[in-house]
This record gives C-alpha cells, structure tokens and sequence, in this order.
C-alpha cells in the first residue's frame, strides 16, 4: 500500500509544548529520537521487552516503543532530559553514579525514568507480585519489592544490584529495615 | 508497518460504527497490537482507539464489580475492592508484564491479545493463525511453551492472559456491543478452540466491542488464589497457571472453581476437576484425584511432557493453600 497517513500532533515534553507533524505509524519513542532529536531516550528490543525506552506520561511509566504518537496526543511526556535542573542532575541520577548503578549506560534512562514512576506507584499504594499482604494501605519500597517493581527493565551488564541500591538510598525510607533482605 | 487511519473514539455507538468497517481494528493499549503491527502480522486499515472509553470500575450487584473495557491493568490490580474481594485477579494481574506494559495495556486488550506461539510471530515459517490454510510448523517444531489440552492438527499455541485464567475461574461475563446491539458472554464462550480454523479466536461478530467484564460476588468465606510458574518469577508468560476459588463447610468442600493457564489455546476451566472434589472431603488424596481428573485428557507434544505433571503439582499445591487458608 503507498502513502501515509499524516496528522498534526500536540505535546508537553519536558514542559515544553511541541507540535509536530507525524505519520500515524511513528512511535513515540521514534518521534523523540528521530524528529525530535531527543537522543537520551534509548530503542532497545522495539518490542516491549527491555524497557530501555521507558518514558513518563502525565508521570506514568509506559514502553515508548510500544505507544503509538498519535495516541499520546495532547500528554505530558517527560523523558531522562526532563530530570534534574539546568546543570544539575536529579538526586537518582546522582545515586546512580554513586551506587554503580550502570556499566554502559544504554538502559540507565529507561531504568531511571522507569524508577520514578515505580516509586510513584508505590506512594499511590499499587501492589505487586511480591507484596505480601495485597490489601495493605501502604506499601513498602524494600529490595524484593525494587527488584520485582523493576523487572521490565533490563541491564545486559548486569549493574543491578547497584540499581536497586541507587534506589533504595534515593526513596527508601528506613534505609536499613530490611538488613538480611539486602544480603539475600 | 503499513499505514492507517487513525480514529479516537468519542463515544462507544461511535466506536462501533467505525470499527464495523472492513480493515478496522480496535486499540487498547497497543502493547500486542502495535507490536504485531510492527511485524506486518496485523495490517488493519483504520485502528479506532477505544483506550478512552470505559474507564470506571462500578459496584455491580450483591458485591459484584463492572470492569469498565478501558480500565488500565494497573488500576484494576490496585484497586482496593479488587484486592478485598478478588483477590485471584489482582494476583494474576500483577504476576504478568511488565509495571510499564500494566500501565499501557487496557482490560479489553488483555481479554483479546493473541499467543505469543514463536511461529505466529516468524512470517518464514507456515502458521493456520497467521495465514489460514498454509499447515502449522509449530506442531513438529519446538514445543516447549504450546498446549497439552484442547488443540488441534491445525494449531497448538496457548493463550498468553493471566487475567483470563482468573476471570474463568471466576465465572466473568464479558459484556460486547456491536452493530446489532448490545449482549453478554461468559468469558468460558468467549474465546474459541483452535480446531480447523485457528485465525477466528473468539465468539466477537464483526465490529463488535468489549465494554465491560462483570465479575459475579465471590462470597466472603470463598478463598481464591492464582499461581503462576514462567521460567522467570517476573516478567514472563505463564509455562503453567492456576487460577481457583474454593468454600469449605468444616472440611467439606462446597464450592470449587478451577482453571488453568498455559495449557490451552484459551483459559481452560477443568470442570472434571470440580466436580469430582464438589461435595466431598478437602484431602490431599481428593486434590490428586481432581489433578489427575484434569489433566486425563492432556496430550503432551514432543517438547511440554513436563507441562502434565507441573500442571498436576500446581494444582494440588494451589488446592492445599486454599483448604489451608479456608479453615
């Protein structure tokens, strides 16, 4: 089949408002990289497997590759150059350096983006596999938890426990509740 | 990818009629859609995004709840009389993809989300699912991850939901609308056998709509767990599942509801395994007895033989939990 189908889309990224002009085919992860040469936001597997492409809409954490552009129209999207400030990096950027929480790099913007959604849902009291008591108000953000929490984003050169350790020294309350745990 | 026209639906008679269009398809949250799309394996001419309608969970009735079709993944797990009342289904939700893809990823889609059988997704390669008619390279391919019960000649694949296997074992009424109105399916008619025409998944008439899922009240002695085995504890489809409720009168067992996941080409309720445990004592003895009344009927292929006897340990595993916490 030729042509394409174009639309003029609208967007809050990074607290910018955009508009741009896409075939409906384009993924927002392909709109932030390709057209709007936002390169911090990585292509992975493209399938939805790695979570390097982890972005945050309207503070939500979805699998860019996996959204479509046109159905993201009129959100706020906030990618890994929206985090910190001018010249500044944000508290877990930090932590990661501090912790080891990378060896390449390639996956650190979709672990870091998918990590701030992560601890919102938790403050939002969203259970997951691992929690024990599932009707609980108020969930705990120990090394299970980040583990299970982070399980959509993976590291090939295996930085994790240095990612789950940035984590848990950036949000964790109580940083030493779950000594054994961390041994485990 | 080949180009559409993309729709978004304001409202679900608008929906409908643009989805009852030849070449139209329905989006969720695009999480499998997209992905086959990418892939060529999905060409639809008109995709109508339907991820803004239908987004309330609502009392239904006597306890029951009304799952709005557009409800994301992630609210329908966290929401609180989910977990109190139906606690199976938050399980189930939670043991699958990802915290991004639950976030994506609407009820509806979940419900129509296709296999992830490896020949389905390889255009080199025969699949009934993919191009009807031309055989199916599975069968004699690697099998590990296909069906043992209810498949065909035609096509072995298995149907990747975990929230299904809860849903069937919660007796869930999938509510539909289409061109001719509007009418309910229990989710155990929802989605068909393979048989000689694998590519036709479900009892859904062309243009049809899934508005909503009502969960029927699971009385508040009724005890209900999903179990879920994967080759990894996150992040990977289900090898073996099971999703049960039971209610005990002292040691007897008044009530059981039993599915399984994995196994089949749609959740499968083992209704053998019910009823040889309904009416009789919660023993370890009974719960081998139902597990080999499920899984009878199972026939391994080459590479899933260990699927029988994990299914098997599963369930009786998952039977004990339940008498256990029940008494």
């Amino acid at each position: 089949m030729d042509g394409f189908y174009g639309v003029c889309l609208h967007f809050t990224i990074n607290g910018q408002p955009v508009e741009v002009e896409v075939d409906t085919r384009t993924s927002l992860l392909d709109l932030l990289r390709e057209q709007l040469q936002l390169f911090g936001t990585k292509k992975g597997c493209d399938q939805g497997a790695c979570g390097a492409c982890t972005v945050l809409v309207d503070g939500e954490r979805i699998n860019s590759c996996l959204a479509l552009a046109v159905q993201y129209q009129n959100r706020a999207v906030v990618t890994i150059e929206g985090l910190g400030g001018q010249g500044s990096r944000h508290p877990l950027q930090e932590a990661f350096v501090a912790k080891d929480g990378f060896q390449c790099g390639y996956c650190t913007p979709g672990q870091i983006c998918s990590a701030l959604g992560m601890v919102d849902e938790v403050a939002r009291g969203v259970p997951s596999r691992v929690t024990e008591d599932l009707a609980a108000e108020m969930m705990m953000l120990n090394h299970d938890e980040i583990r299970e929490r982070m399980s959509g984003n993976l590291c090939r050169c295996g930085a994790y426990n240095g990612i789950v350790d940035a984590i848990r020294e950036t949000f964790a309350d109580g940083r030493a509740e779950h000594p054994k745990r961390e041994v485990a | 990818m080949t180009p559409f026209r993309y729709e978004a639906a304001c409202d679900t008679q608008g929906a409908v009629a643009l989805g009852s269009v030849l070449g139209a398809k329905y989006l969720g949250g695009g999480t499998n859609l997209v992905d086959l799309m990418r892939e060529t394996i999905e060409r639809p001419d008109i995709l109508v995004d339907v991820s803004g309608l239908a987004g309330e969970i609502t009392e239904g009735d006597e306890g029951g709840l009304i799952i709005g079709a557009g409800v994301k993944n992630t609210a329908l797990a966290a929401d609180r009389r989910v977990r109190e009342r139906f606690p199976l289904l938050a399980q189930a939700i939670l043991s699958g993809a990802s915290g991004q893809i639950r976030n994506m990823a609407t009820v509806g889609g979940n419900i129509m989300q296709r296999t992830r059988c490896l020949y389905f997704f390889d255009d080199a390669v025969r699949c009934n699912k993919r191009e009807p008619g031309t055989g199916c390279d599975a069968i004699d391919g690697f099998t590990r991850n296909h069906a043992i019960l209810g498949a065909s000649p035609a096509c072995v694949a298995t149907h990747p939901s975990d929230m299904c296997v809860a849903l069937a074992a919660l007796g869930a009424i999938v509510t539909v609308e289409g061109p001719d109105g509007v009418r309910a399916l229990p989710i155990m008619d929802f989605h068909r056998s393979p048989g000689e025409t694998p590519h036709i998944e479900t009892n859904l008439q062309p243009g049809e709509l899934i508005t909503a899922v009502e969960l029927p009240p699971l009385p508040a002695a009724t005890k209900s767990v999903y179990r879920k085995v994967g080759d990894r504890a996150s992040y990977a489809f289900a090898l073996v599942s099971v999703a049960a409720t039971m209610t005990l009168d002292g040691d007897r067992i008044k009530d059981v509801r039993i599915a399984l996941g994995g196994v089949a080409h749609k959740p499968w309720r083992a209704v053998k395994a019910e009823a040889t445990l309904r009416d009789g004592l919660a023993t370890e003895e009974a719960f081998q007895a139902a597990a080999s009344a499920a899984l009878t009927e199972a026939k391994p292929l080459r590479d899933n033989g260990f699927k029988v006897e994990l299914a098997r340990r599963t369930l009786v595993a998952v039977l004990g939990q339940l008498a256990g916490a029940a008494q």
